[in-house]
């Protein structure tokens, strides 16, 4: 038996994660790759929106797209019709990326030559804002039939997000859904929070959205 | 409602730890754990004894638990008060002008080691 000792730690159990993502936020920086982290509940609409995003900037762009997903490949084939490079990522059951999940996803995307990678992280608004990813900015997607309120009930998802993407504006009459209370609860979790609402499917929004996008990519080089 | 990635990330700073200290069998770890930090205890420790039990260096490790309670304050009053109890509504006077104090911690605190 060797001697015991207590080895003081205090360390924030993410701070290990925090770090590489740090880490590979600068090393993008430098190779010019701007990478964004699209998060959402499932079913909100992050492949249509992705393919409105593609379809907007990929004459502007070099894109990748990196979709994360329990299983399956569905949406990385939905992605690949758009002529753009998709990779799907499975996380072997896990609910979120973390950085080094992210290193392997850009790695295997051969991220030379490619000026905005997205990153699709899974359906979820809990676990994936507890881990730093390394993206430049974080965007996520608050569908109008999932309810103003959400807000209130995951406010850490939405106190770390850039911008917030409000889908399915186009059904809003058919929902109790208050815009304006939702933009109230989304600030009074992230007073910078830029919110923005958008239809996958008519289109409206998006080009507003990719107005940022290319904004903060112009930014960052 | 994800603490065995968690536990993973867990494990891979204690090696470090355990590296930097030559220390090669961990006997406790202690770990702070925020009452709304989104992980439960008892799933925690579950998914701790089956991962603890295939690493070398954790086998015999018990985990040791330490809550911290969550408070809010409120900047319209000043009052502070317990989260879970009453939420982001200051009890005190209905302000919504509240922000988490404590209580979203997950921390390693020290670890007992040979």
């Amino acid at each position: 038996m060797g001697d015991i000792k207590v080895i003081e730690i205090k360390k924030s159990v993410y701070a290990d994660n925090d770090e590489r993502a740090d880490l590979l936020r600068r090393e993008l920086k430098e190779k010019g790759i701007f990478l964004m982290n699209l998060m959402s509940s499932p079913g909100s609409g992050k492949t249509s929106t992705l393919k409105q995003i593609i379809a907007a900037m990929k004459d502007k762009y070099q894109i990748g797209i990196m979709e994360a997903d329990i299983d399956s490949d569905v949406d990385a084939v939905a992605i690949a019709e758009t002529g753009v490079k998709a990779i799907q990522l499975h996380t072997g059951g896990m609910c979120h990326l973390d950085a080094d999940m992210t290193r392997q996803g850009l790695e295997a995307l051969e991220v030379d030559g490619i000026e905005l990678a997205i990153l699709e992280n899974v359906g979820n608004l809990v676990c994936p804002a507890e881990f730093d990813t390394g993206a430049a900015k974080n965007v996520m997607i608050l569908s109008v039939p999932e309810g103003h309120d959400k807000p209130l009930k995951y406010p850490l998802m939405f106190s770390i997000c850039d911008v917030v993407l409000i889908n399915k504006i186009d059904v809003i009459e058919h929902f109790d859904f208050d815009l304006q209370q939702c933009r109230q609860n989304i600030l009074m979790r992230n007073k910078d929070a830029v919110i923005i609402p958008i239809s996958a499917k008519t289109g409206e929004g998006i080009e507003e959205f990719t107005e940022w996008l290319s904004q903060e990519i112009e930014n960052m080089r | 409602m994800h603490e065995l990635g968690v536990v993973f990330h867990i494990i891979r700073s204690l090696e470090k730890v355990a590296k930097e200290n030559n220390v090669s069998k961990i006997n406790s770890v202690t770990l702070q754990l925020g009452e709304v930090s989104t992980v439960i205890p008892s799933y925690l420790s579950s998914c701790w004894k089956w991962a603890a039990a295939k690493n070398e260096l954790l086998k015999r490790a018990e985990l040791i638990i330490e809550k911290i309670d969550a408070v809010t304050r409120c900047d319209s009053c000043g009052a502070e008060y317990s989260t879970v109890e009453h939420g982001k509504l200051c009890p005190e006077c209905g302000s919504q002008e509240t922000w988490l104090l404590q209580g979203m911690e997950f921390l390693i605190k020290e670890i007992e080691a040979e």
